[in-house]
């Protein structure tokens, strides 16, 4: 878990630059908006922990917080683990 | 292990039977085609036998599952032949792509297979009469009600409009982005051919005029608020990888007949090709296309790994290959002189269809600014602070 989050702060450091993001801060309250920033968000979750963003993911509330990020990324991993 | 840049036995062949294709079935109609501003039905059915329109699609749905380099080697290959042609590649594939990547699972199972065949063409309707690059500005409405949205607004410049079945038409609900798939006999969906337009001539654009278009919320294709930065943007990354691939196919085109022609014709007693300022400009092209094609498998091999740093490579792309391919044109022309400006060689058709690739898809100053984005994003994470 602790790891999952690591790794998506490090990703999202690329987009904040000085600005230290934290578990629990929205990202989109941050009045970051870029077009590109979504497709490249979804390309690093499935690149990099091997799961598929679908349909059914698609949710704000997924997406808002790192700890919100890495909810889904490990209930997505649970899913394809007890397959 | 050194790195190496260069196709797979299976890309050169799929390369190869693309060639043939292109020089066969494409390059003696597109002269026509372009003139009549008509891509001849049988001309797409030929796309679709080969299965080339089902390019990106699974093989569990019915495509054929080509790997993104060989996708790109596809857009060359036609590009170098039609730009007219490509484009309906380029919008149908989008529109797979979305459904694909975005559709709920019975969307998918319905709509693949169809388009994987060319049973269904899908055409991309995101552009309005007011609104072009500022795309999150579209009028476009939808309401639910029920279950059902009504749609109301119009789409412009929507390529292959006049003969698609299925349109991925992009509205403003309750302050939402949202992607539908629209039938084209939905009632109160009205669609008007749009002629003599500069480039792309045979690509039978159409504006669509929804007038309390009623669709069924199934049509929903992701979530409401995700159709633009998810749906839309996902679908022109892969339209943007498409141009650039096109375009560098429209340089080489452009090349190759003034190769041939500077081979053939003499002025001062000496061919063409023995003038140095000729030279310059075949020398200048053929770095050009080399340059833009690297890009493109840059981008191509990015997207095959599924690394988020294929979105800026796919723009970066875009951007080269589209300026390169306006002024490997332009130089075609000049070197083929008052045989250049008329009907009687296709370096003119090359040229105007090169001035579209620079406004589609996200024009060269749209590129030009996020480009730049990028660049700081990557100077930042690098920590060169």
């Amino acid at each position: 878990m602790e790891q999952t989050k690591t790794k998506i702060k490090q990703f999202l450091a690329q987009f904040f630059g000085s600005h230290q993001l934290q578990d629990n801060e929205d990202i989109f309250a941050l009045g970051f908006v870029n077009s590109m920033f979504a497709m490249q968000l979804v390309l690093f979750i499935e690149q990099e922990f091997k799961v598929a963003i679908e349909n059914e993911d698609l949710d704000f509330e997924n997406f808002r917080t790192i700890e919100a990020m890495s909810n889904l990324i490990e209930r997505k991993m649970a899913v394809l683990a007890g397959k | 292990m050194t790195m190496k840049i260069e196709l797979t036995p299976q890309q050169k062949d799929a390369q190869t039977a693309f060639r043939e294709f292109v020089n066969d079935e494409i390059i003696p109609y597109a002269d026509w085609c372009d003139r009549e501003e008509h891509t001849p039905p049988n001309l797409i059915q030929k796309l679709a036998e080969k299965e080339y329109l089902g390019a990106l699609i699974p093989t569990e749905f019915g495509g054929s599952n080509l790997d993104p380099i060989a996708y790109g080697l596809l857009n060359e290959e036609i590009g170098r032949g039609c730009s007219s042609l490509r484009s309906l590649l380029t919008v149908h594939s989008m529109v797979a792509r979305a459904v694909l990547k975005w559709g709920s699972r019975s969307q998918k199972e319905y709509w693949l297979p169809k388009l994987a065949t060319g049973e269904v063409i899908a055409a991309f309707a995101l552009s309005e009469p007011h609104v072009g690059s500022d795309a999150k500005s579209i009028e476009t409405t939808a309401k639910l009600a029920d279950n059902s949205y009504v749609l109301n607004g119009q789409k412009k410049w929507i390529t292959y409009g006049q003969i698609a079945d299925v349109f991925l038409v992009f509205a403003v609900c309750e302050g939402q982005y949202c992607a539908f798939l629209v039938e084209k006999d939905r009632p109160g969906l009205a669609i008007k051919s749009i002629s003599v337009m500069v480039g792309v001539k045979a690509s039978m654009l159409a504006e669509l005029h929804l007038d309390d278009c009623v669709i069924p919320s199934d049509n929903l294709v992701g979530k409401p608020g995700f159709g633009f930065a998810y749906v839309a943007s996902s679908a022109l990354d892969w339209g943007r990888y498409s141009v650039a691939w096109g375009c560098v196919g429209i340089a080489r085109a452009c090349l190759e007949a003034s190769l041939k022609y500077t081979d053939a014709r003499q002025q001062f007693n000496v061919y063409l090709k023995e003038h140095q300022l000729i030279r310059q400009m075949i020398s200048e092209a053929i770095a050009n296309i080399k340059a833009a094609r690297l890009l493109c498998y840059q981008a191509g091999y990015l997207k095959q790994v599924g690394d988020p740093k294929s979105i800026q490579e796919t723009s970066i792309a875009k951007y080269f290959a589209s300026v390169i391919a306006n002024k490997v044109a332009s130089d075609a022309v000049q070197i083929h002189g008052g045989n250049g400006c008329s009907s009687e060689y296709s370096v003119q058709r090359y040229w105007r269809d090169a001035k579209i690739m620079e406004i589609i898809e996200g024009s060269t100053q749209i590129q030009q600014i996020t480009i730049a984005d990028y660049g700081y994003q990557e100077f930042l994470n690098n920590d060169h602070r």
